[in-house]
């Protein structure tokens, strides 16, 4: 073929490629908003869900996937900043330090269903937790630890050298000048990843079902009180999340209007991440502007 | 400039001290630094007087930062540098492993080549880690911050606004922010890593007149590669060539009489 | 007394605060690294009882298409053959992967060589986007749109390979497109400068001298993609049909490890035959996982040493 014309046929074809991925998504997102959102009401955000009839909200799932992911991230966020500051401070150049980010890495490519079922053993049955939101949000912990680490580093590795040094030759130590000096410049990249994790955490199924379980006993909305077994705020109850619910229904759900039900839940969903992609940009731009602003 | 020679380092001279009249604030002995295998400074023994400045010069690669890092240990944040011999401040060892060397590093602070001021407020920059040590009255921070912004001659220019941010000052004023920082610790002694390189010549004045004016509290021991800065401000000075001192003396005697040829190549701009 | 030297010989409040930090980070890196050991020792423990514990030939395990595990076949032995869960897990991953790979690599020559602006003003948002959507909404997506169609073309159920591909070459798009992207911003623009201004058209430059230079970074992305696809497990659950079969075709019911493990660990009773047995297809995940990354790594290497 003449090369002219080759030319031509393979800008073309690379047209329609990109042309076709942006139709991917844009029905993607059409059919979940289209067939979601006029079923979302305050009614099916708010009410419990129905095992037998239609009708049902999806209250209680909610408000568990917000608990679980908070707990999540309560969990991890230190444990992730800790490693990350070993990492990228401490960590000498050696064959430990090579199995050690070989391991995280092996961690971070895991199936996150292979983390649900290691949940499922230890938490649920060897702690005893049962399927509750601690095991849940445990197992979430152990899904997230490995990105938000290397989030870490590599945010904390953005800083310059100089800045270390400037604390150092005050007569701060290392880890003070990482507390005080380097972490707050790393913050917007530390922040953006932890959105982004908590987006990643909020949509994640496979790793609960075995962990936080899947049902959802009914709340008592006016009981604050962790230790009682209605109380919403209690850690040791199961908890079926959006992401679980949506799975639960679709694979074995008997509700009149399981697909209506699934469709508002997954728009749902969707618009969380959205919210928690944007933000994550959002967020990461504007403290950056702010700790650079001439 | 011409081919580089090589000069021996057997071939030095180094000015003796009268210890009865001139009092010793540091001073190496025998001092080495290795990066993993090779041996980047090879026995460095001087005494830096009180209240002076002293310079170090030498071309690029002679070695003078990193044995200006070593008094202050800050060669301890590489992984392979080692550092060998003994660094007298105050009667003991500096360089043993039972001195703390972050309360070292208080009394022997350092500025760097590059300005490094925190993301911080100009005033928090100073304030900062004053305030890690346990100092909390407001006051007294205020009164340090004035202080120590006066004597580094940056307080005319940002007292109306000490809540901007360090990281927004000019060149010349972010490295005088960064001597003040160094000097609020109220230390004995001050290294300066080619403090003037990266600014332009009027701010590199500004910095020279804030060294001149802080002598008299302090001592100063200061890398630089812009000889007219050492002829212009120090009272001593030593030449660096290859890993070693090769020549110290008073500051006008290297620039007028050298001992050695060496020196007297470098300072006549033959080569470096 | 000199107060100087004294408080320099005290150990200092900053040298305290080092030790306990570095200790805090020393336990934070720890415990991931305890949590690693533990799942491969757990998962292992559990997975080889059923050749340790309950006789299972691992060969036969491997080979045999029947899963049937409560019951006993001719020979008095229990049906555990996983082949069909392979089967299908390595089907759909390859099936996806390879109907993913031209998308990716097109999607990523047009935003890196083609049109930087509006690869980068509306493709790169896309990729973002599809990477955030959780996967059981791909399922629920698969469930009811994609089988019904495969339904009303091909008849039958509609759940089986072909639709757990569809959805899981969706999912896995974004992973290798972005890595596409990355692979070919690495190749050095004067590679592109050269081609040019020897004549030959933007094409051929991109055929013959960056996609070439790309190609181990691109091969890494399409292996990261092939273990997300392995590892995915509710996506593919609801939409392959979920029987323990042999797929006699693409659009049969079939099975893949993750799906059979995600319906199955919780019918079973801890320390059975049939629950050790799910846990031996949870271990073959787990060696599948770490298959891909010595994978990884192994091209990385490979890339590294032809350059």
């Amino acid at each position: 073929m003449n090369p002219k014309i080759a030319d031509k046929v393979a800008t073309t074809v690379l047209y329609i490629i990109s042309g076709i991925i942006i139709i991917i998504l844009a029905s993607l997102l059409g059919y979940i908003l289209f067939q979601g959102v006029p079923h979302i009401s305050w009614h099916f955000l708010t009410s419990p869900a129905q095992s037998f009839e239609a009708g049902g909200g999806i209250g209680v799932q909610l408000f568990n996937s917000f608990y679980l992911l908070v707990l999540a991230m309560l969990i991890s966020t230190p444990i992730s900043l800790g490693a990350g500051i070993y990492l990228s401070e401490y960590a000498k150049k050696n064959w430990l330090t090579d199995a050690i980010r070989t391991s995280i890495e092996i961690l971070s490519s895991l199936p996150s269903v292979v983390v649900g079922l290691f949940g499922f053993l230890i938490f649920v049955l060897q702690f005893k937790f049962g399927f509750s939101i601690l095991s849940g949000a445990l197992a979430l912990t152990v899904f997230n630890l490995p990105l938000l680490t290397r989030n870490v580093e590599d945010s904390l590795r953005g800083v310059s050298d100089e800045q270390r040094e400037a604390g150092l030759a005050l007569g701060l130590s290392r880890w003070e000048t990482v507390l005080h000096v380097v972490i707050p410049e790393a913050l917007p990249g530390i922040i953006t990843g932890m959105i982004l994790g908590a987006g990643r955490v909020f949509g994640e199924a496979a790793a609960l079902i075995y962990t936080a379980g899947q049902s959802a006993p009914a709340l008592d909305f006016t009981n604050w009180n962790p230790a009682n077994i209605a109380s919403p705020l209690n850690p040791f109850r199961p908890a079926e999340t959006l992401a679980v619910h949506i799975w639960k229904i679709n694979s074995e759900g008997i509700q009149p209007d399981a697909v209506a039900v699934s469709a508002g839940a997954s728009a749902v969903l969707v618009i969380a991440v959205l919210i928690f992609n944007l933000s994550a940009r959002y967020f990461g731009n504007r403290l950056f502007k702010k700790m650079t602003a001439a | 400039m011409q081919e580089l020679e090589k000069y021996s380092l057997d071939d030095t001279y180094i000015r003796p001290f009268d210890r009865d009249k001139q009092e010793i604030a540091i001073e190496t002995k025998d001092v080495h630094v290795f990066y993993g295998d090779s041996e980047a400074i090879h026995g460095v023994s001087l005494p830096f007087e009180r209240y002076k400045i002293t310079a170090l010069i030498g071309s690029s690669g002679s070695g003078k930062s990193t044995y200006l890092r070593s008094l202050n240990r800050m060669n301890d944040n590489i992984e392979s540098a080692r550092v060998t011999g003994k660094i007298m401040y105050r009667n003991i060892d500096i360089n043993s492993d039972a001195v703390d060397v972050y309360e070292m590093r208080k009394h022997i602070g350092m500025v760097f080549q590059r300005p490094n001021p925190f993301a911080k407020s100009i005033y928090d920059n100073i304030a900062f880690a004053l305030r890690r040590f346990g100092l909390k009255d407001k006051k007294k921070l205020d009164e340090i911050v004035e202080t120590s912004l006066k004597q580094a001659a940056l307080w005319d220019q940002v007292k109306d606004d000490l809540n901007q941010s360090g990281m927004s000052l000019s060149g010349g004023q972010a490295q005088r922010l960064c001597i003040a920082r160094a000097i609020a610790m109220k230390p004995d002694i001050l290294l300066l890593d080619e403090p003037a390189s990266a600014l332009d010549p009027i701010s590199t004045s500004a910095v020279e007149d804030t060294l001149l004016a802080l002598k008299d509290k302090y001592t100063i021991i200061i890398v630089t590669h812009n000889m007219q800065q050492a002829a212009r401000i120090s009272d001593y000075t030593a030449f660096f060539y290859s890993g070693a001192a090769l020549e110290y003396d008073e500051t006008r005697k290297i620039f007028t009489r050298p001992k050695i040829k060496a020196t007297n190549d470098y300072v006549s701009g033959h080569f470096g | 007394m000199d107060p100087i030297r004294e408080a320099m010989l005290k150990k200092s409040h900053s040298a305290k605060l080092e030790r306990r930090g570095k200790t805090i980070s020393l336990v934070c890196i720890s415990l991931i690294v305890i949590v690693v050991v533990a799942i491969f020792f757990f998962v292992a423990s559990k997975g080889l009882a059923t050749f340790f514990q309950n006789k299972i030939n691992l060969w036969s395990f491997l080979t045999k298409s029947v899963w049937n595990p409560s019951m006993k076949d001719a020979h008095g032995n229990p049906e555990v053959g996983a082949l069909p869960m392979i089967v299908g897990s390595f089907g759909v991953t390859f099936l996806s992967a390879i109907i993913a790979t031209p998308f990716a690599v097109g999607a990523g020559i047009f935003m890196t060589e083609i049109s930087r602006k509006w690869g980068q003003k509306i493709l790169q948002p896309v990729i973002e986007l599809l990477v955030g959507i959780p996967s059981v909404v791909y399922g629920f997506i698969g469930l009811s749109v994609v089988v019904p169609f495969i339904r009303h073309i091909f008849g039958g159920t509609g759940f089986g390979i072909l639709a757990g591909t569809f959805v899981l070459f969706v999912m896995i798009l974004p992973t290798v497109t972005s890595m596409t992207v990355d692979a070919l911003k690495a190749v050095p623009r004067h590679y592109r400068e050269a081609s040019l201004a020897l004549g030959a058209t933007r094409w051929q430059t991109i055929y013959r001298v960056v996609l070439r230079a790309a190609i181990p970074g691109i091969l890494t992305g399409i292996v990261f993609g092939m273990a997300r696809a392995f590892g995915e497990a509710l996506a593919v659950q609801m939409v392959i049909g979920n029987a323990a079969l042999l797929p006699k075709n693409l659009v049969s019911p079939a099975s893949t490890l993750t799906s059979v493990l995600t319906s199955g660990i919780g019918n079973t009773v801890m320390g059975s035959l049939e629950n050790n047995a799910l846990w031996s297809l949870a271990l073959l995940l787990l060696l599948m996982s770490l298959a891909f990354n010595l994978l990884i790594r192994w091209i990385g290497k490979k890339g590294e040493l032809n350059k």
